[in-house]
């Protein structure tokens, strides 16, 4: 009665960064591919990889890029000492990588219906693959419109995506708003909920991508109800600490879910109230 | 594979007999005041003629007028400690020109266990991690790699002054999860144990060992131990519809009262069999050439345990005992499908303050309004609620 040998779930694999992109001061955007001999992953959107940094750290970075090829992107901020060191790497040089973890958008169960996307400050990452989805199947939805907002102009992340959606307008409705500007940023200053209000979207036939502080969450849950949007087609991505996702390490329990497993993505009927518990 | 007797001489054969297959075999021995588990070269390590006396907050070991072998409830440690190490090197790298790195271990030789003197309570926890560490879509290669662990379960006689297993279903009688079950018979001159068998290579083992067939005296009288042993709990509590009942009060009061008593010391989640907490640390070596990954049991009583950029979501320890209590009695069987609690009252004996978490689930289910019984802290008493403390004039 031997122990079948069963694989390491906490070992990480090899894979080589094969593009750099400064996005702002703290946030960069880098395209891995795996390491001859490497299986590739089939990854999702809304999915994340736990991404290691060799002998520092891994923390968990959603993907906010799939190419082809097994080619994944990743958008990480600078905020502390696992993710300083991933933004600190160049092209060629290699980040350890395991997953992909957990349940994405499912941006497919929404066709038919328009996609509002709602998006603050580094929660735009795990979205921009949502905007991608639609835009390859256009024909399969209604409108899509991608509301994001920054701190600052200078904080907005994948502006030349923005800027490339935002010419289309016939394909999709792109707002940006920011909390506070100079007199050089000509456009709208605000929180990002308040765009949900004047967007133009079938409430009804709606499906929303919402992902940004927990704060932001819960208003523009709010702000997307009080348009007619049901809770349940409204989806959120949540975030806790993470050790090993694989719902072994106990930390990104949330009530009576283990986000890494049954997340990070839920609807909002199941989310919204476990949010609203101070200190949970 | 029917019941059989053997004697105390018996009993030592059968440990020499797991020797001799090459097992390392496990149980309880005494040692800095408490029965803690070691491996044995053989019987005479077991504590025998001690007994413990366990109340919230005390833990004392006595002297008993015989000379049982396991007459006395669960220490401080449980079996997680061997199969959920609490410190495991889980992966180690070095760094390789141009490939980046390669795995360079840990080539984990498990240890081949035998584990004497399981409780039924502490099969219902390995039970209980069997779910977490193997149940998921990511088995854990070290928990599995050592739960093929022999098992010699031990009846329950003595219950503790904290065990409630009684109300949590998961005891004193084991009925599966073992390779063999004992029970000890101790009176006059008597000293035998009637064995169950509960697997092909624990009949396999007993078959090495001199025995005779149990009658129904003998079965009757190893009933009669769990039987009596069960209505000597010294804890209850009343589990039905807890989950619910619980999720119902999440912004209770009574958590405020609990928290001003809790040092956050993590003690509680350190005894309990089920809790499975870790944390996950990467550190190299000086060159920073070699990259090696440890697993360290981890508890939610620490700051760190939710610490998000900017702060920690369970910031007081109001927070963080809720999150402990509701996980084990309400959480715990949506994300796993089972309770995180077998009752077997390590967090309540070993708690510096005696906090005892069927006073505070009573406390905190008690209907609310004219009546309501005041439960004081630390009272050692849970069974009835203590008597209304008297007002100070
Ligand atoms: C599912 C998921 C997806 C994420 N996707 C992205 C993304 O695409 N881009 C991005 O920039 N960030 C993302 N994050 C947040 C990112 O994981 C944290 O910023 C990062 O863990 C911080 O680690 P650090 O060592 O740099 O910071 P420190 O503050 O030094 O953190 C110390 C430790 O605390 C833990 N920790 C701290 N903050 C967080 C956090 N916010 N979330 C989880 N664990 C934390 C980690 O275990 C970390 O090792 C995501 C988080 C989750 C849970
Ligand atoms: S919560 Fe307490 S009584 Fe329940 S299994 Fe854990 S240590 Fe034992
Ligand atoms: S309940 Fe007791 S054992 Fe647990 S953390 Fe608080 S003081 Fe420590």
């Amino acid at each position: 009665m031997l122990a079948e040998r069963v694989s390491e779930p906490m070992e990480p694999q090899p894979y080589r960064v094969i593009e750099v992109r400064h996005e702002t001061a703290d946030v960069v955007t880098f395209t891995i591919e795996p390491t001859p001999g490497i299986a590739s992953m089939d990854a999702l959107p809304g999915q994340f990889n736990m991404l290691w940094a060799f002998g520092v750290g891994e923390v968990p970075i959603s993907l906010s890029g799939l190419r082809p090829g097994g080619v994944l992107v990743h958008t990480v901020r600078s905020v502390g000492t696992v993710s300083e060191a991933l933004t600190r790497l160049h092209s060629g040089e290699i980040v350890g990588v395991r997953g992909p973890f957990g349940r994405g958008w499912e941006v497919e169960t929404a066709e038919g219906d328009d996609i509002v996307v709602v998006a603050g400050g580094i929660g735009f990452a795990p979205l921009r693959p949502v905007v991608e989805h639609a835009l390859a199947n256009r024909s399969a939805f209604g409108r899509v419109v991608v509301l994001v907002g920054a701190r600052r102009p200078e904080e907005m992340i994948f502006d030349e995506d923005l800027l490339r959606w935002a010419v289309a307008t016939d394909d999709i409705a792109v707002e940006v708003t920011v909390d506070a500007a100079g007199h050089d940023w000509s456009g709208h200053v605000g929180v990002v909920t308040e765009l949900v209000g004047r967007a133009r979207f079938d409430a009804r036939h709606a499906v929303a991508f919402v992902c940004g502080p927990e704060v932001m969450m819960r208003f523009a849950t709010r702000s997307l109800q009080e348009r007619g949007v049901p809770l349940g087609r409204i989806r959120l991505s949540a975030e806790r600490n993470m050790h090993c996702a694989v719902a072994h390490c106990g930390h990104c329990q949330l009530g009576e879910y283990i986000i890494c497993r049954d997340g990070p993505v839920f609807d909002a009927a199941r989310l919204l109230p476990l949010l609203t518990v101070r200190g949970r | 594979m029917g019941s059989v007797v053997i004697d105390r001489r018996g009993f030592e054969l059968l440990i020499a007999a797991l020797q001799s297959r090459d097992y390392k075999v496990v149980a309880p021995t005494a040692r800095d005041g408490a029965i803690a588990y070691d491996e044995i070269g053989g019987v005479s390590d077991l504590p025998a003629g001690l007994t413990d006396e366990q109340e919230a907050g005390s833990y004392r070991l006595w002297c008993r007028d015989d000379d049982a072998l396991f007459g006395y409830a669960v220490g401080p440690q449980s079996w997680k400690r061997y199969l959920f190490e609490p410190k495991t090197v889980v992966f180690r790298a070095q760094r390789v020109e141009r490939v980046g790195f390669v795995r360079a271990g840990p080539s984990d030789a498990a240890p081949r266990y035998a584990f004497v003197g399981v409780r039924s309570c502490e099969i219902a926890a390995i039970g209980i991690q069997d779910r977490v560490f193997l149940g998921g879509s990511h088995a854990d290669p070290h928990y599995r790699a050592r739960r093929d662990a022999f098992i010699v379960a031990v009846q329950c006689g003595e219950p503790g002054g904290t065990c409630f297993c009684a109300s949590m279903r998961t005891g004193p009688r084991a009925e599966a999860g073992f390779d063999l079950a004992l029970t000890e018979i101790v009176a006059g001159d008597r000293h035998e144990f009637v064995v169950e068998v509960g697997s092909s290579r624990g009949d396999d083992l007993l078959g090495q060992v001199p025995s005779r067939p149990a009658d129904s005296s003998d079965l009757g009288a190893a009933r009669a131990v769990t039987d009596s042993a069960s209505e000597r709990m010294g804890r209850r509590l009343d589990a039905d519809g807890l989950p619910e009942r619980l999720a119902a009060v999440l912004e209770h009061s009574h958590w405020d009262q609990v928290a001003s008593r809790c040092l956050g010391c993590t003690s509680c989640t350190l005894v309990c069999p089920t809790c499975f907490c870790s944390r996950v640390s990467d550190t190299t070596d000086l060159k920073g050439l070699e990259a090696t990954r440890t697993r360290t049991w981890d508890s939610c009583f620490t700051l760190g345990h939710s610490y998000l950029h900017g702060g920690s979501v369970r910031s007081t320890i109001r927070d963080r005992y809720r999150q402990w209590l509701t996980h084990k009695l309400s959480t715990w069987v949506a994300q796993f499908g089972t309770s995180g609690c077998v009752g077997c009252g390590r967090c309540i004996t070993w708690c510096p303050v005696g906090i005892d978490i069927t006073v505070e689930v009573q406390a905190l289910l008690a209907p609310l309004g004219p009546g309501r019984p005041t439960v004081s802290p630390g009272a050692g008493a849970p069974v009835e609620p203590a008597a209304p403390a008297e007002v100070p004039r």
